[in-house]
């Protein structure tokens, strides 16, 4: 599925506006950079609590489609900008990481 | 004769451009056509040597030297040093501090990535001195 199609299925909102029609390949679920860095792959839509700047140097450096963000974390406009000049989606949405995973698996994105 | 060298300097606990020199260094190698399984290694083991240099170290650098067999990633700092390497080699440990951990640093798995993805690791240290890390990707199956 696209970034689009994983938004609607969470109820989020694309905070980037960037890079929505990125193919989700599977998903993650992280908040030590150190593991996502071992663990990560391209395509990947990693949801994560962390919203500072290296997370999207991680996620650029794997190719992911997306980052999630759970419960209505705010997330800088620098951190959306950066994001966005990597081609890489920046999700909002008020469910926890665990609901969200669990909506993830339902629809049929596989783990990494 | 190597193809191309590159130097970048990295600095201590400077969050914002941490992760920069890794970028560039990764960019410059799929400009180079390098095999994206190498480009991939490089590059976890790249972040991890740079985040070490922003969080442990006084300041560092990352050399990049491609050879047309190899490719040498090279992270070399000017202190504290490490003063015991085998038990910062072992996977959990970390001196990082609590503010550093918060941002989701120091899990402690950093050297051993770096020793995993590369197929040369070399790490030498000093305490007072400075730490160097040598890593070395093949770019040719070997025979
Ligand atoms: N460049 C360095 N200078 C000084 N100490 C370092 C350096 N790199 C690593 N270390 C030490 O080795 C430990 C383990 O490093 P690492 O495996 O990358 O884990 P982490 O960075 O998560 O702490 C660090 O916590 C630190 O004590
Ligand atoms: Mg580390």
């Amino acid at each position: 599925m696209t970034v689009n199609e994983l938004a609607k299925l969470i109820d989020a909102r694309l905070l980037n506006g960037a890079a929505g029609e990125n193919e989700v390949k599977c998903g993650y679920a992280c908040d030590l950079l150190s593991w996502v860095m071992a663990h990560g792959s391209d395509g990947m839509a990693w949801i994560t609590v962390q919203t500072h700047m290296n997370v999207i140097a991680v996620a650029s450096l794997h190719e992911m489609s997306c980052v999630i963000i759970p419960e209505g974390i705010a997330v800088e406009q620098e951190v959306l900008d950066k994001a966005a000049e990597e081609g890489i989606a920046v999700l909002g949405t008020q469910l926890d990481a665990y609901r969200i995973c669990g909506k993830m698996a339902e629809a049929g994105v596989g783990a990494a | 004769m190597s193809i191309l060298k590159e130097e970048f300097n990295v600095a201590k606990m400077d969050f914002v451009t941490a992760g920069e020199a890794s970028a560039q260094i990764k960019r410059i190698l799929k400009k180079l056509g390098v095999d994206a399984g190498v480009v991939r290694r490089l590059s976890i083991a790249c972040y991890e040597a740079e985040i070490n240099l922003v969080i442990h170290s006084d300041g560092g650098t990352l050399s990049l030297e491609v050879n047309p067999d190899d490719v040498v990633l090279i992270s070399k700092d000017i202190g504290p040093g490490i003063p015991d390497i085998e038990l910062a080699m072992s996977e959990g440990y970390s001196t990082a501090s609590d503010d550093v951990r918060m941002m989701g640093f120091g899990a402690g798995m950093g050297l051993a990535n770096m020793a995993r993805n590369a197929d040369k690791f070399r790490i030498e240290s000093k305490v007072g001195e400075g730490t160097l890390i040598e890593m070395i990707f093949n770019l040719k199956q070997e025979a």
